[in-house]
């Protein structure tokens, strides 16, 4: 921790009061309300057009809210210009000054801010020892590759000490195995530093990995803020159900209603039941039961004990590596996908076969239907 | 590796056992001398074959003493060509930078017109353009009746045969070779460039000092080099606009070529003059910084 006094892990550093932003005709953030954490590292993920870039562009000054405000520290900086903020962005593409080498890139802050020699040098020799950039001072950004160019992107936003890091897809230059090596290398940084990490991504298993806190959006408004196991097991939307990880979505019609849990009846008349917190989910209503591929087991008898089961037909199987992906087929033609251990004792296990697709009460969720919400997995189209 | 390396590879060893090997690498080295022939074959007849053979002729008779007479001759139209050029490169780049500067980034779905503006004049020649001047400034003509009638020129001056008629329009002939570099420079700017230097706590002023100027440099560089050293070698612009108090080094080159054309004091003067810019730009590089500009 940089910080030398204890940092109080609950006040708000920023707090996005009903901001709406409005483009034109077009509703980019649609009543955005919530506040990140001192210290927190916190995603905004969605498709994109969902406003979150946006979002983000409105907490760094870029683009100032149509309506609502937005507080840094509990002070309205909506109509402050962006050098007068103190939260730095890490850009998409980096945007490094390609005419200065390393130094005077990360340099460029401090000096901005009158910061005396002395401490300029310090500082810039510090934060380049944190991202692992020491030897490279003198490079121009050309002569580096895009991973070290996206650490000193990262070094010339840290070195200011801002309130919070604003980082705009950051890893989605990079290839697949280095984004990995950052995911945990950003971790490592912001832990080391102790600055408040607002991340924006498309890709639900980065906010997963990395984020303390995740809002998921889409088409502008906020779907659903919770930590990554609240989001992935209790999926407030059919959207975030169908945008984090995979799930079976399956149209279903609530039989019964009780305080925290719905029963439904589905897949060709099957009384199944799931936790349900929406208030709007009441006898009668049309909605849809989810549950995750991993928590569905496959088994050739009739299970026992509390678990929720339907009959099915084995339709395909896949080998995936650490799973078998196995396509279902419900009584009322309903897909079920079910990823099963491929140690599993399942040698009669063809297309064809009659067997029993069962999970706990616990894995399944009771989710409102929104009215023009995807229907499928298919149906949800996640940018790669 | 491109795709086209490859066959090639493939094959060689059967080449080689054909004997054919030779054939190929001698053809390799020689496409490119191949390419650049003809041009390089006219700049060698038409360009440096006259230049030696000129710089040959400024050493006859007195060798490097012709340099020095020349000089001594000469020394105010060298001094005032050089000022003219400058002068109106400076003007250039005062009225061409904030043109090319608002057409890069305000011109949006204008920008083609405006630039398009900018070349029209290249479509009328070269002497008409300078000579419809000549109308623009007689005595009677709208601009001096508009200055006099202000108070900026009396009743008994006028603007033409004066330097600031020379030094207008050279300005104004050389002024899109200013600014179609500039603009060029200006055009690929990325503009999240400027958002970093915002994000990192800069004025506008300051961005634009720091990124916008500094990556624009090079368009700056190459737009100073075509307006100066054409500037510096014009004899149009004084011979049509200026006086005897206005005469410059292309004018004398001009002028006595025509009448004695072997002379070694004209054609030192005429290297003297390639010089002098020559040592201009290398300085002019120095001061922008090499850099910045490779």
């Amino acid at each position: 921790m940089a910080s030398p006094t204890a940092v109080d892990l609950s006040a708000p550093v920023i707090e996005i009061d009903h901001v709406v932003k409005r483009f034109g005709d077009f509703v980019a953030v649609d009543d955005a309300n919530f506040s990140i954490r001192q210290g927190e590292f916190f995603s905004m993920l969605g498709p994109s057009g969902c406003g979150k870039t946006t979002t983000l562009r409105m907490i760094a000054g870029f683009e100032q809210p149509t309506s609502g405000a937005i507080r840094l520290d509990g002070v309205d900086v909506s109509k402050v210009p962006p050098n007068k903020r103190d939260v730095n962005t890490v850009f998409q593409q980096y945007a490094l000054f390609p005419h200065m080498n390393v130094f005077d890139n990360v340099s460029f802050g401090p000096q901005a801010q009158n910061v005396d020699k002395a401490t300029i040098k310090k500082r810039v020799s510090e934060i380049l020892e944190v991202v692992r950039l020491t030897e490279f001072a003198s490079r121009r950004p050309a002569q580096l590759s895009g991973g070290q160019q996206q650490r000193v992107a990262l070094a010339r936003a840290l070195v200011n000490l801002p309130k919070a890091l604003l980082l705009d897809e950051p890893l989605g230059a990079l290839d697949l195995k280095l984004r990995h090596a950052m995911q945990f290398e950003l971790k490592r940084i912001q832990r080391e530093v102790g600055i408040t990490f607002v991340y924006v991504t498309h890709d639900q298993e980065e906010a997963l990995t990395m984020s303390d806190r995740i809002a998921v959006m889409s088409d502008g408004r906020v779907e659903q803020i919770g930590t990554p196991a609240e989001i992935y097991e209790n999926p407030a939307t059919v959207f975030v159900a169908g945008f984090i990880g995979q799930a079976n979505l399956w149209s279903a019609t609530v039989t019964d209603r009780s305080a925290t849990s719905a029963t439904v009846s589905a897949l060709g008349g099957s009384t199944l039941s799931g936790s349900c917190v929406a208030d709007s989910v009441r006898a009668g209503a049309p909605v849809t039961l989810m549950v995750r591929p991993e928590r569905i087991s496959i088994s050739m008898n009739p299970p026992c004990g509390d678990m929720q089961s339907v009959n099915a037909i084995v339709t395909d199987l896949t080998f995936q590596g650490p799973v078998v992906r196995l396509a279902l087929s419900a009584p009322d033609g309903s897909p079920i996908i079910a990823n099963i251990d491929p140690d599993a004792d399942l040698p009669l296990l063809r297309p064809g076969h009659n067997v029993w697709a069962s999970w706990a009460p616990t894995a399944a969720c009771v989710l409102p239907d929104a009215p023009d919400q995807p229907r499928t997995l298919d149906d949800i189209v996640v940018e790669g | 590796m491109t795709v086209a390396a490859v066959p090639s590879r493939v094959r060689r060893p059967r080449r080689e056992r054909d004997g054919d090997d030779t054939g190929v690498s001698a053809r390799r080295w020689f496409t490119p001398w191949l390419l650049i022939a003809p041009g390089g074959l006219w700049l060698l007849i038409f360009f440096i074959l006259p230049l030696f053979s000129l710089g040959r002729l400024s050493l006859e008779d007195g060798g490097l003493s012709n340099y020095s007479t020349v000089i001594s001759d000469n020394s105010t139209v060298i001094i005032r060509t050089f000022v003219y050029a400058t002068i109106s490169t400076v003007a250039a780049i005062v009225i061409g930078y904030p043109l090319a500067y608002v057409i890069a980034t305000k011109g949006g779905k204008y920008k083609n017109f405006l630039l398009a503006l900018v070349i029209l004049p290249f479509f009328v020649t070269y002497l008409v353009r300078t000579l419809s001047w000549k109308i623009l400034l007689f005595d009677g003509g709208p601009v001096v009746a508009i200055l006099q009638s202000v108070g900026i020129l009396n009743d008994n001056q006028s603007i033409l045969g004066s330097p600031f008629a020379v030094v207008s329009a050279l300005t104004y002939n050389f002024l899109p070779f200013m600014v179609l570099p500039i603009y060029v420079s200006l055009e690929k700017l990325d503009h999240r460039l400027l958002d970093a230097a915002a994000d990192l706590y800069s004025s506008p002023a300051r961005a634009f000092r720091k990124i916008t100027l500094r990556l624009s440099l090079p368009g700056l560089f190459a737009g100073t080099l075509l307006t100066f050293i054409p500037a510096a070698g014009d004899f149009v612009n004084s011979e049509l606009l200026g006086s005897d108090r206005t005469v410059m080094i292309g004018q004398i080159i001009e002028k006595n070529f025509g009448k004695e054309f072997f002379r070694p004091e004209l054609s030192a003067l005429s290297f003297m003059l390639m010089a002098m810019i020559l040592i201009g730009v290398i300085v002019y590089a120095r001061l922008l910084g090499t850099e910045e500009i490779a």
